[in-house]
């Protein structure tokens, strides 16, 4: 048998009262792909951040390629030849792409020779595996795709043995997935060990040799993946078995909600980001955009959300326009009944500093429910809070915990239960279930099918195509800023891929 | 993840690190002191007890502290908003122009308890005003508020000078400063308060603003942690990008912050202006704003901890003056740079020692570590 990479024994780590870790073993052999799976929760990027020096265990040892290690900081990982891709990204967003991959490994005052060597070998690591990024592009500028790219190339850059990718996939498309899973299979025949945490058991069974399941901070089992299905592991995470299609009816549109007509919006740089888009969403009814991140759709939802400036177009909430010229109020879409979930919930749909009950009102603290006069309403504010908690099982179920300790899925569910529960006529999302586990999609699901079918209008981004065609009634492709096609629910995934690639979209250009 | 800064307990974060800093920038100071040719130890019990050893040095303390604990709010308030309001000390020089106005128009013919809310009304707006161009700049023109209030310490000193020996200058006076004020403008003394304990006063200047400034102190923590307003402040501070999607004015809430510092701030001159030199003179407020930046921070922008570190810094005025007194080789400068060292260690090198403080944490019971976030901020 091949010599382990890495030997996690008995380690423990306890948050206060929240046990995120309790005896858990894992054996990663050298040269092979292990998966992780578990619920939002569960501990894996707990663990994960125990062996890369973020955090210390309580108890427990690690053992690097046999010899006890002792990790304290991610300095020592990387020395150990650990290196990971974070789940929440780890970049300045200011900086530009190559600053960013520079960081940490610069070894001149002056950065002239390190930026020449840096450039140099992110090309070649960019032709190498197909990353590409520009890069000379400032991080906040990026979509979030294509942030995660950069995530991908720092960490190649510094040439780890041991790759751990936190949700490395998690905003990308299934194409793209793909093609890191090339790039991971090539690591892995080079003798690269990975450790690949994901929510996707697809994933799980087309790329790892072996995969461990935790459940609410233990190990319970570790499989050879040829020998497991998708169901069994399912249910080891949840403990129960899970719908990984959500049923539902057929829809009842009624009339427009949400109209967009001839919309175009430019980035900060004066790049069409959405060009001349038009589209309807009627009350009942689920609209999917599919597309590859980076397409615009970010744009899109930011230009319908009254968040970013649009340079020509109109939209109409309820057969009323709302103002594009960027200055349009939020808050007073959000009383004509909008609700948007953002893509990025980190820097836009959550304040991380603040406790989960503050971040519960977020966009709807001018609303008299949680005020008394100019005061906040603490205890209606916390009774809301606990009420979201239980609705949408958010764990750990502390209304006072700061949001940056909840794990991702469980940050997700916090924005959904906010928005979700203000009963809007119209809500917006972008990417649902980014990091979200199979149960808690699953619940997700459900509960935007639920919406549609009490006659809301809802409009979905996301770049899971899974999810798009088991949520739409409708599903748009984006393209380069334009909408490349439409299709019913039961458009196939090829299909769906060769519009999402600009196929068809050349094809008519020519 | 959370941030590396957030993994203490919390009595270590708000008890531990302020006592460590604190310690280690009076054995500097000693070593200063040493270096002069005085025992330390001596200087440090001279400190002190000129501080808190007789009642008069108990009320100058506070008198002091008060002064701080207006400032020190006032940057808070700023910093919660993610604004570095260094202003502070040209909104207090002009919240003293208000008062001086106001003072001048009435003493003769009001009494304290009218004059002084109408003082508190003009100290207030005058300091708000002062913090609003600034505030207009940024939020409009994309002006650093740090440059802007820099510039603006500069242009109220100007206009105080001027006014200070011209307009506001009783005829043939030689000194830059308005007449005395009479008696409607002179603040009660609270030196009743301390002598309830037994001790003796001989004069001390320790006046009503004290209370003024601890009922600030709870209404800037009802307005942070308890009003819709501070609600949107601290969400700008923390992410703009959240602000927008929340549908906060970026403009209002610049404007607002900065104009409840800066009446924070013009509020700070009541203390010297009407509690005790009843004018207002050439740079009365004397550093008083930069010092609040200290407070502030050191403070954690909490008003506890402000009050607490406005205290601090009282005692060091208060307690350097006697210093300076009783050690002649020990000259008033000395004591600046005691101040400064405080301000270094306890401020401006605030996490220096965090990390060894975490690390010892974590391998004597790493359980400790991450409660704090558990327990929530406890504000
Ligand atoms: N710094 C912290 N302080 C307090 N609790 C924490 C902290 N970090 C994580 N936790 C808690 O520990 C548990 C495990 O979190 P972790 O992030 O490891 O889960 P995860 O398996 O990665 O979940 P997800 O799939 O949602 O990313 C959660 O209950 C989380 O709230
Ligand atoms: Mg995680």
């Amino acid at each position: 048998m091949a010599q382990a990479a890495i030997e996690l024994i008995g380690i423990n780590k306890s948050f206060g009262a929240v046990r995120a870790n309790r005896d858990i073993n894992l054996e990663v052999a050298r040269g092979t792909i292990h998966g992780i799976v578990g619920e939002n929760g569960a501990g894996k990027s707990t663990l994960m951040s125990i062996l890369y020096g973020f955090y210390q265990a309580d108890s427990g040892e690690i053992r690097v390629g046999g010899k006890p290690v002792s990790i304290s900081t991610s300095n020592d990982a990387i020395a150990l030849g650990i290196g990971m891709v974070h789940q929440h990204f780890m970049l300045v967003d200011n900086f530009t792409v190559l600053e960013n991959i520079i960081l940490g490994a610069e070894n001149d005052a002056l950065l002239k020779s390190s930026i020449a060597k840096a450039r140099s070998e992110l090309d070649r690591l960019e032709r190498e595996y197909g990353l590409e990024v520009d890069p000379d592009a400032v991080i906040e500028e990026l979509p979030v795709g294509l942030q995660q790219r950069v995530e991908i190339l720092k960490a190649l850059y510094r040439g780890a043995e041991i790759l751990i990718l936190d949700e490395p996939t998690g905003v990308l498309t299934p194409a793209e997935a793909d093609h890191l899973f090339r790039i991971l299979k090539q690591l892995k025949e080079q003798g690269k060990t990975i450790v690949l945490i994901t929510h996707k058991l697809r994933e799980i069974m087309a790329i790892t040799d072996t995969v461990s399941v935790m459940r609410q901070g233990t190990m319970v089992a570790t499989r050879t993946t040829k020998e497991t299905t998708v169901g069994e592991l399912a249910e080891l995470m949840v403990g129960r078995r899970v719908l990984l299609r959500v049923e539902k009816g057929e829809s009842e549109a009624g009339a427009v909600k949400l109209s967009v007509k001839n919309l175009t919006v430019k980035d900060s740089r004066g790049v069409t980001m959405v060009d001349d888009v038009s589209f309807d969403v009627r009350g009942g009814e689920i609209v999917g955009i599919a597309g590859v991140a980076g397409n615009g759709q970010s744009e899109l939802l930011e230009a319908i959300s009254g968040i970013r400036h649009a340079v020509s177009g109109e939209v109409m909430l309820d057969g009323k326009p709302i103002d594009l010229t960027g200055k349009a109020d939020p808050g007073e879409l959000r009383d004509r009944g909008l609700a948007h979930v953002p893509e990025d919930r980190h820097h836009v749909g959550l304040v991380l500093a603040f406790e989960e009950n503050e971040n519960s009102i977020l966009g709807y603290h001018d609303d008299e429910r949680y005020l008394k006069g100019p005061f906040l309403d603490v205890d209606a504010i916390m009774a809301d809070a606990k009420d979201k908690i239980e609705k949408y099982d958010i764990r750990p179920g502390n209304p006072r915990l700061k949001t940056a300790n909840f794990s991702g899925g469980n940050q997700q569910k916090i924005v959904l239960a906010r928005e979700m529960e203000q009963d809007p006529g119209v809500l917006i999302v972008g990417q649902p279930t980014r990091g979200v586990d199979v149960g808690a999609i699953e619940f997700i699901h459900k509960r935007l099918i639920a919406m549609r079918d009490q006659g809301k209008a809802v409009l979905v981004v996301s770049v899971e195509l899974d999810e798009i065609r088991s949520l739409s009634d409708r599903i748009l492709v984006m393209f380069a800023g334009r909408v490349v096609g439409e299709r019913g629910p039961d458009a196939t995934e090829g299909e769906l891929g060769l519009l999402m690639a600009g196929v068809e979209h050349q094809e008519a250009a020519e | 993840m959370s941030t590396p800064y957030a993994k203490l307990p919390a009595w270590a974060d708000y008890g531990l690190i302020p006592l460590i800093n604190l310690s280690v920038a009076f054995i500097v100071a000693g070593f200063v002191v040493m270096l002069v040719g005085e025992n330390p130890f001596r200087a440090a019990v001279i400190l002190v007890e000129g501080a808190f050893g007789k009642g008069t040095g108990v009320a100058f303390t506070l008198f002091y502290a008060t002064t701080f604990i207006f400032t020190g709010l006032s940057v808070a308030v700023a910093a919660h908003c993610s604004l570095f309001n260094i202003g502070t000390e040209g909104q207090a020089y002009i919240g003293g122009l208000g008062i001086a106005l106001v003072c001048l128009s009435f003493d003769s013919v009001l009494p304290w308890w009218v004059i002084f809310p109408i003082a508190i009304v003009a100290a207030s707006a005058f300091g708000a005003l002062w913090g609003l161009i600034p505030a207009y700049l940024q939020a409009k023109r994309g002006s650093h508020i740090v440059i802007t209030t820099i510039m603006f310490n500069f242009i109220a000193a100007s206009v105080m000078v001027y006014l200070l020996v011209g307009p506001l200058k009783p005829a043939g006076s030689q000194a830059p400063q308005t007449r005395n004020f009479l008696a409607g403008a002179e603040l009660p003394k609270l030196n009743w308060m301390i002598e309830l304990f037994g001790a003796k006063i001989r004069s001390a200047p320790l006046n009503i603003c004290f209370l003024l400034a601890l009922v600030m102190a709870f209404l800037v923590w009802l307005l942070i942690w308890r009003t819709k307003l501070g609600y949107e402040m601290r969400t700008y501070g923390h992410s703009s990008k959240a602000a927008r999607y929340a549908g906060i004015s970026e403009t209002r809430i610049i404007i607002t912050a900065m104009m409840v510092s800066g009446a924070l701030a013009g509020m700070m001159a009541l203390n010297p202006v009407m509690g005790d030199q009843h004018n207002v003179a050439i740079d009365f407020v004397s550093g008083a704003g930069f010092v609040g930046i200290a407070v502030a921070l050191m403070g954690r922008l909490h008003p506890v901890g402000i009050v607490l570190a406005a205290i601090l810094f009282g005692m060091l005025y208060q307690g350097g003056a006697e210093l300076a007194f009783e050690m002649p080789a020990i000259s008033r400068d000395m004591i600046v740079i005691i101040q400064g060292l405080v301000i270094l260690f306890a401020g401006a090198l605030e996490h220096m020692f965090r990390p060894y403080i975490q690390a010892l944490f974590a391998s004597v019971s790493p359980k400790s570590v991450g409660m704090q976030a558990v327990n929530g901020k406890g504000a």
